[in-house]
């Protein structure tokens, strides 16, 4: 089985962030803020964040905020919430947040909510519970929270919650690990969990554990990495973490790691990227694994950091 | 990002892959250039389109092409033939976008941005959707599109239902299918729910006739492979469906019914102490109402409470939920019982009428229509104090020997009457259970076909429950089997050990609670060799049971005294509903942090807490951290967040939780939290405390 190969995914990540000449980087540009945010916090959780650079990532970062408020995936872009919030996050790992205009933040992200309670990505009004999730995690970092209608919000959130205890991306939608980590997760933060009912959305989510102690995220499909943050944390956050084998899941992750190379695949002998590394350890520390700090699940950053948002002078 | 082989299937030429990324990002970045400066000539447009044919996840190129379909609707200036073939050009841009990756955000909502401006025919979606859900049944897009489309269409609840039904037939093992169909079945389920005499809804027959059919229909996706967890989940939902009670009831209160109750009027467990010490119950004597189901509305209006001793005063009733400030399943008041100089040894008849007057209504819209009544009588008791009576203080021991088995008759209210009336009787439920037991009695003899496998076992253990259920007065029956099945599931699927033990733990609890000789057997006298047992409280003692999860507490809001320690817990959500809890052991069990401990804030009375030998401050990984009123989760305002103790930042769970209460003694060793400045914090937070871990407190 081995270990966790922390110093290589470190090297694949600096690697990773330097990377201009390959095809997939070309083609993932635009989502250049959550790279950093999936990069950067898997630093943090190695104990590693101060080999890089922070103020020039700062710097970056600001390029990418447009007059609305809003930020992009990178510079040129046009603005998002997707990108607003790891920007928000990317700056609470640095302790930075002092270098926001956090009144034009906060005032993009809750103008993006509709009558309904539910949120848009972008003036272009798609409107998905990831969104929902985006807007609330982001305000509470920034302490704005009540810049939006938090019961509205909330209405809309338990309309996307199906027979199953599962949560979708809008009314009557599938439910999807993806979403109910964003539903769950919003839930905690306004301090709604009372909605959820936790027996049967915990069995659903520990019967994600497939055979070779994978997850999936949902029924019939196959396990992947990613879901070991997404199923991971929605357990964590209503307390049925138990019912999965950790130690089956572990095994798993650490299969699909590149130990030469360094970096996570969604699968073992896949390709590995950030987003899939960024999971993984983020799984692990769910975990508890040895050597990787502890992640908030709802917050998805750093507990340390959270604390220090949230508990600190 | 998903399924690429790490090692390429063949030979990587560095040098073109190189080349075809310098290209690509010349495009984008001529595309920026136009978007940035607004350009939206056919040649620009175009670009995009190449853009997104390569990269359909370019999020800027479809605002880009949103912007150009504007400008150029306002200049054909509502020219039919323009306009469509502005709009065509978008739906192809769409599917050839779709055709490189289906599961495109940017894409589908691109195309409903199109469809909105009210193009394309809807028999063309259709079809089109048809081909996507060939290619993958599970798309959940496609699933989301044609919802969107199904409403532009108005298309009706049955001509949907019949899709799912086909897809269903095409493929048993579809969970998007069997999803959807429960969507539209429990919009229109909800409708039957409140009238089952009516004809809810065209096309829809009773709701046992609905059900019966979707068992049939559903059952054989479970056969037909056991392994296969579509229909796991829409069988539970049809089985939930079969066994809820449509409306709210009350299950059972403090006090129960008939029951006679002694106060000693002078602060009983507390006599040594000074004035401004905590109430036992004769000064604030707790009301409880535990109901089958959340509700909302209890107040001094929909809940009547007289007694003797002029009460007029308006009840406050609080929910016992921890985020939920408006509904719970379990409510709680207190009465304030004035002094005994001025009435002792008297008895007052109280009655506490439930839902005489509208306004209590569950939190799935039900009225609450079964009003209630418990009557109780209550004796106050001057009883003098006696000299040495501090020494009643002596510590708690938790040992086997300072416990002695319950004989009945000895001063404490009458235990056994109490027991036969734990449960509320409610007519309601005898007469609707029918067709209910009906089913389950079925579905029961055919899955008894499939016991040797996971989903066959699982399904008898819980249809067995659920039959209990329909039967709340009767004593459970098949627990044994119930139990043993659910032993051995924990052998069988060892991955989800936990879920079995955690219900195998309830069923267990069940069982214990169920009658009153079981309960009896487990009732101790604390014994102390300091003290007499006069007036002591009955323990009841949970003790090395194994179990994980607790449960059963409608049964439980007598106890004053519980043992729970040696078990495997790691939670007591639910415990808040035993409002005269006053003694309490937790110690060996498997306690990650305080946060587990929010059901104790809720208990007023608690005196004595043993929660050593468990694990908190062990785990990095808090599960209970949002279930906690913090301000994490923007439950607890900052101004509560008192910074006097600033070294309460390391301990901000225990501070939350402990900080109102008036413990008297507190056992916390054992536990990796534990050390000297550990204590220090404790006993400043805590002034009432008088022994901390067996040492007394100065």
């Amino acid at each position: 089985m081995g270990e966790l190969a922390a110093d290589k995914h470190v090297k694949y990540i600096l690697a990773v962030e330097k990377r201009k000449d390959n095809f997939e980087s070309a083609v993932l540009e635009h989502l250049r803020m959550n790279g950093a945010y999936w990069g950067l916090t898997t630093l943090d959780l190695l104990g590693k964040l101060d080999a890089v650079d922070s103020n020039e990532i700062i710097e970056w970062i600001l390029k990418c905020q447009h007059e609305s408020g809003g930020f992009a995936g990178n510079v040129g872009h046009d603005p998002h919430i997707l990108y607003t919030l790891s920007a928000i996050q990317v700056l609470a790992l640095f302790d930075k947040l002092n270098v926001l205009d956090v009144d034009k933040v906060s005032t993009y992200i809750a103008g993006l909510q509709n009558e309904d309670g539910s949120f848009s990505g972008d003036i272009w009004g798609e409107v998905d519970t990831r969104f929902s999730y985006i807007a609330i995690c982001g305000l509470s970092i920034l302490k704005c929270l009540d810049k939006i209608n938090v019961e509205r919000a909330v209405n809309y959130i338990i309309s996307c919650r199906n027979v199953d205890g599962g949560f979708g991306c809008t009314p009557g939608g599938e439910s999807h690990a993806g979403q109910i980590f964003c539903c769950v997760a919003a839930l905690a933060i306004t301090g709604a969990l009372h909605y959820v009912d936790k027996d049967l959305l915990g069995w659903w989510l520990c019967e994600r554990q497939v055979k070779s102690g994978g997850l999936n995220g949902r029924p019939e499909k196959l396990p992947d990495v990613c879901y070991s943050w997404w199923v991971l944390s929605s357990l964590t956050m209503i307390d049925r973490v138990h019912w999965i084998s950790k130690e089956k899941l572990i095994k798993f992750i650490l299969n699909c790691q590149d130990t030469e190379n360094g970096g996570i695949s969604d699968r073992p002998d896949d390709a590995v990227d950030i987003f899939h590394t960024y999971f993984g350890v983020a799984g692990l520390s769910l975990l508890e694994y040895p050597g990787v700090k502890a992640v908030d699940p709802a917050y998805a950053l750093p507990v340390d950091v959270v604390d220090r948002i949230f508990f600190g002078k | 990002m998903h399924g690429r082989p790490r090692k390429p299937l063949k030979p990587v030429d560095e040098a073109a892959v190189a080349a075809k990324a310098e290209k690509l990002r010349a495009l984008q970045s001529e595309f920026l250039s136009n978007h940035q400066n607004k350009i939206y000539s056919k040649e620009a447009v175009e670009l995009s389109a190449k853009l997104l044919e390569i990269n359909p996840e370019l999020y800027t190129a479809w605002n880009y092409r949103k912007l150009a379909v504007q400008q150029n609707l306002a200049q054909c200036e509502s020219d039919p033939e323009s306009v469509n073939s502005i709009l065509d050009e978008e739906l192809k841009v769409v599917e050839n976008a779709l055709r490189q990756n289906f599961k495109s955000y940017g894409a589908w909502h691109h195309r409903k941005w199109v469809l909105e401006k009210g193009h394309s025919s809807m028999d063309k979606e259709l079809g089109l959707l048809d081909k996507f859900q060939a290619m993958d049944a599970r798309n959940f897009h496609a699933w989301n599109y044609r919802r969107f489309v199904a409403a532009l269409m108005k298309r009706s609840d049955e001509d949907e239902l019949e899709h799912t039904q086909n897809m269903i037939d095409k493929n048993l093992s579809n969970y998007s299918a069997w999803h959807n169909r429960s969507n539209f079945l429990s919009r229109n389920c909800s409708v039957l729910l409140s009238n089952l005499m009516k004809k809810a809804a065209p096309g829809f027959t009773s709701k046992d006739e609905v059900l019966t059919r979707e068992y049939e229909l559903v059952r054989e996706a479970l056969f037909t492979d056991e392994d296969d967890q579509s229909g796991w989940f829409y069988h539970l939902w049809l089985l939930d469906q079969t066994v809820r009670s449509e409306f709210p009831l009350l299950v059972s209160s403090w006090p129960v019914e008939g029951s006679d109750i002694s106060l000693p009027a002078a602060d009983y467990l507390d006599g040594c102490a000074s004035m401004n010490v905590f109430h036992y119950s004769s000064r604030n004597f707790p009301l409880v109402l535990y109901f089958n189901q959340s509700v909302r509305g209890v107040n001094s209006s929909t809940v009547s409470v007289s007694c003797g001793f002029n009460l007029n005063i308006d009840l406050i009733w609080k929910p016992l939920s921890s985020t939920d400030s408006q509904s719970a399943k379990v409510w709680a008041t207190h009465l304030a019982i004035p002094d005994a100089e001025l009435h002792s040894s008297e008895a007052y008849q109280v009655e506490v009428k439930v839902g005489f007057s509208q306004g209590i209504v569950s939190t799935t819209g039900v009225a609450y229509s079964h009003p209630s009544q418990i009557s109780f009588q209550l004796h106050l008791q001057k009883t003098p104090l006696e000299s040495g009576q501090d020494s009643r203080f002596g510590r708690i021991q938790w040992k086997d020997d300072c416990f002695a088995v319950y004989e009945p008759g000895s001063a404490e209210p009458d235990l056994v009457n109490l027991l036969d009336n734990l449960t509320i009787k409610n007519e309601v439920e005898s007469t609707a259970s029918t067709w209910q037991a009906r089913i389950i009695d079925d579905e029961t003899n055919i899955f008894r076909d499939l016991l040797d496998c996971k989903i066959g076992k699982l399904t008898v253990a819980r249809l067995l429950t659920a039959y209990n259920s329909l039967r709340p007065l009767d004593k459970p029956v098949h627990c044994k089997e119930v139990l043993e099945l659910y032993s051995e599931l924990m052998k069988l699927d060892p991955s989800h050990y936990q879920y079995y033990k955690d219900n195998h733990s309830l069923v267990l609890l069940q069982q214990v609670t169920s009658s009153k000789e079981s309960l009896l057997s487990r009732c101790f006298h604390y014994r102390d060799s300091t003290l007499s047992t006069n007036g002591s409280p009955l323990c009841l003692r949970l003790n090395n049971l194994a179990i994980s999860q607790l449960g059963s507490f409608e049964k439980l809001l007598w106890v004053q005294m519980l043992d729970l320690s040696n078990n495997e817990l790691q939670s007591i959500e639910g415990l808040e509903a035993l409002q005269l809890l006053s003694q309490l052991c937790l110690s060996n069990n498997k306690f990650r942090s305080f946060t587990a401990l929010e059901s104790l804030r809720y208990l007023k009375s608690l005196k004595v807490l043993d929660i050593s030998q468990n694990e908190i401050g062990s785990h990095s990984i808090d599960t209970t951290r949002y279930l906690f009123r913090s301000p994490l989760s923007h439950s607890v305002g900052s101004c509560d967040w008192n910074i006097n103790y600033l070294s309460s930042e390391t301990y901000w769970e225990a501070f939350f939780v402990l900080k109102d209460m008036g413990l008297t003694q507190l056992d916390v060793a054992g536990n990796a939290i534990t050390s000297k400045s550990f204590n220090v914090f404790l006993e400043k937070l805590l002034p009432t405390l008088k022994w901390l871990d067996g040492v007394e407190v100065n």
